[in-house]
């Protein structure tokens, strides 16, 4: 076999049955690139809202406190439960699966100033911890409250930064100082932009955060608001939860059972759930993607099959005229390589441009906020474009073969 | 040049079995010129297709130029239709994408020829069948006799001694048709061997030699058709 004389014939067919090759070649390029795209949303959109359940921190459970239910040890059900700062290191101590845990104060309708400007907002007294538990990381040029403020009962506050347009507008408000309840306090820093689609006091993009040494001294607190604990999200959350209720009880008095002492909000089990939901999601598109592909292989497969007719009597001319079966045949499989893979390429090619103008346009909407940037998987592009190929060959590849191997008299028959 | 010896042709379509030829030998000598005739279904095509090289016998023996052709490989076969043989065909047979150079190329192009060489040997090869101003046209944009040129230059590619048409003005009127023949005398006088199924007694009487085939025997016009083929 002479590989000239199969490229030779290949290059004039190629150039002269344009239509058709066109028309595999676009069927190819928008399998790939329907497939590809529809998978980079789903991508995006996952990422998005994991991003989103994260920005209340991975991992955190929160406890407050609440009534006694369950007689126990003498005492009579309802009585009140309140915690202490020193539950924190008393917890750190007897439950060790925490990686970190702080106590929060919160204050809501708190009267703030800047100039002229009079806000009433929520204040929230917090620890250093607060920083990694819950994913408030500051802005360039800012930082979160320390452990130096807290020891010096600074009067320093970290803002969201929702809050931080709305009370200082486009100034920057670092090193700035603001009233809360007409004490002056200095802005530190200012809430990182971050998505979150949880929360269970308010956004942290509208809040003020100062050290909760200092909330203590000003507004004279004597229990803690919550208790907020952060677990690796593999850890079994219930089993610590049991533990906390234990210790808790052991403290307090109360029934380890009793789940009115203390409130408790378990975000890991809601990250199970969302995460159950997240994978439905991508085996929908997942499913959606394979009949997509299976619509866009029938589409190759089609236009393959149709032009087997002509395509049979052009292989019995040729035949008839001296071409070599081998011929035939490889110029098929040069077709097919050369169609999959200008389709396929062509096909990333656009996807890619198109997610690249979504990732650059600043569309600012609660929508676009969702569906987050598209995320392009090539693996899959070169999969799917390799299977189009694949069955745009094997479509065309069989009734050439039979041509190819029945005397050319027959194959000039063929009707 | 060409020897066949007892050939015999049977077709077998799942159900019905046809013999389409029933043990034919025949002899054929350097630059003949020889007419096929005979009813439809007397073996003509077949007997033809054999002789190309298109298909193979059920049995017997053909000699082709000292070589025995039924015991080729395809790839062999292939060879000699590209190289040796000549087939012009009823319904022209052009690829309908392809010009009339093109056309007339694609033998060449199975055979390596240069693409140098190509062009001088296709555009000489028009000009001798009166083509010279239609080598870009498309076989859509020609006269079936433009067409039956063009095929009749496809098959003098690669210069074959042997040139076998098929009933080669079946699809044409009489004035393409007489065109076409006086290509054919002239191949014949450049010595070429010629050989063609005709239905038309005219050009058959016009030929040196007629070979009348009847039920898939030679008829040699005693009554009793036989297999062997009446010497020149």
């Amino acid at each position: 076999m002479k590989l000239s004389i199969v490229y030779n014939v290949f290059m004039r067919d190629f150039r002269k049955q344009r239509k058709r090759i066109i028309l595999t070649l676009v069927a190819i390029m928008w399998g790939t690139m329907s497939i590809m795209l529809l998978l980079a949303f789903g991508e995006g959109l996952k990422q998005q809202l994991t991003k989103g359940s994260r920005g209340m921190g991975e991992g955190i459970v929160v406890v407050w406190g609440g009534q006694t239910s369950i007689p126990h040890a003498g005492f009579g059900k309802g009585r009140r439960i309140n915690l202490h700062e020193e539950d924190i290191a008393y917890l750190e101590k007897s439950v060790p699966q925490m990686i970190h845990i702080a106590g929060e104060y919160i204050r809501w309708g708190v009267s703030i100033r800047y100039g002229n400007n009079i806000l009433s907002e929520r204040i929230n007294g917090v620890y250093p911890e607060y920083r990694e538990m819950r994913v408030m990381y500051p802005q360039f040029g800012g930082r979160m409250i320390n452990q130096n403020d807290m020891d010096q009962k600074r009067r320093v506050a970290f803002i969201g930064d929702k809050l931080k347009d709305r009370l200082f507008g486009a100034e920057d408000p670092v090193g700035k100082m603001f009233y809360i309840q007409d004490l002056p306090f200095t802005v530190v820093g200012v809430l990182k932009h971050k998505i979150q689609t949880n929360s269970y006091q308010g956004m942290d993009e509208d809040v003020i955060v100062i050290p909760a040494t200092t909330f203590v001294t000003i507004f004279g607190d004597p229990y803690l608001d919550n208790l907020v604990y952060q677990l690796h999200p593999e850890d079994d959350s219930k089993a610590v939860e049991k533990n906390v209720y234990a210790a808790m009880g052991a403290k307090y008095k109360f029934h380890p059972d009793d789940e009115q002492a203390l409130g408790l909000w378990d975000t890991v089990e809601g990250e199970k759930m969302e995460h159950q939901f997240l994978l439905g999601i991508q085996i929908f598109l997942g499913i959606i993607g394979a009949l997509t592909l299976l619509i866009a292989a029938v589409g190759v497969a089609n236009i393959m099959y149709v032009s087997v007719k002509e395509r049979t009597r052009e292989i019995g001319i040729k035949m008839a005229i001296g071409a070599r079966r081998i011929y035939i045949i490889a110029q098929f499989l040069m077709e097919a390589l050369g169609i999959t893979f200008l389709g396929g390429f062509f096909g990333i090619l656009i996807t890619y441009i198109i997610t690249e103008i979504f990732k650059r346009i600043e569309i600012q909407s609660e929508i676009f906020n969702f569906m987050g940037k598209p995320t392009v998987s090539l693996d899959i592009g070169l999969i799917v474009a390799l299977i189009l190929g694949f069955m745009g060959f094997i479509s065309g590849i069989f009734p050439a073969m039979r041509a190819a191997s029945v005397n050319p008299v027959e194959a000039l028959r063929y009707e | 040049m060409i020897k066949m010896r007892n050939i015999r042709k049977l077709y077998n379509t799942g159900t019905v079995q046809f013999e389409a030829l029933r043990g034919i030998s025949l002899e054929i000598a350097g630059n003949e010129y020889i007419a096929i005739v005979g009813p439809s279904g007397s073996g003509k095509s077949t007997l033809m297709n054999l002789l190309g090289c298109l298909d193979k016998p059920t049995t017997g023996e053909y000699h082709l130029s000292d070589k025995l052709v039924n015991e080729m490989t395809s790839n062999e076969l292939a060879e000699i239709r590209n190289k040796e043989v000549g087939f012009v065909f009823q319904a022209f047979n052009l690829l309908p994408y392809a010009s009339a150079f093109e056309n007339v190329e694609l033998p060449l192009l199975f055979s390596g020829v240069p693409g140098k060489i190509r062009r001088r040997r296709v555009e000489a090869l028009l000009k001798r069948v009166g083509l010279s101003d239609k080598m870009e046209n498309k076989p859509t944009e020609m006269s079936g006799g433009e067409m039956q040129r063009t095929a009749i230059a496809r098959a003098l590619a690669n210069n074959p001694q042997l040139i076998l048409a098929d009933e080669p003005t079946g699809n044409l009127d009489t004035k393409s048709g007489g065109g076409i023949i006086k290509i054919f005398d002239e191949l014949h006088e450049a010595g070429h061997t010629v050989i063609l199924i005709t239905h038309d007694m005219n050009i058959a009487n016009h030929c040196h030699r007629i070979i009348r085939l009847k039920d898939g025997l030679i008829d040699n016009g005693n009554g009793v058709p036989s297999g062997e083929a009446a010497p020149n």
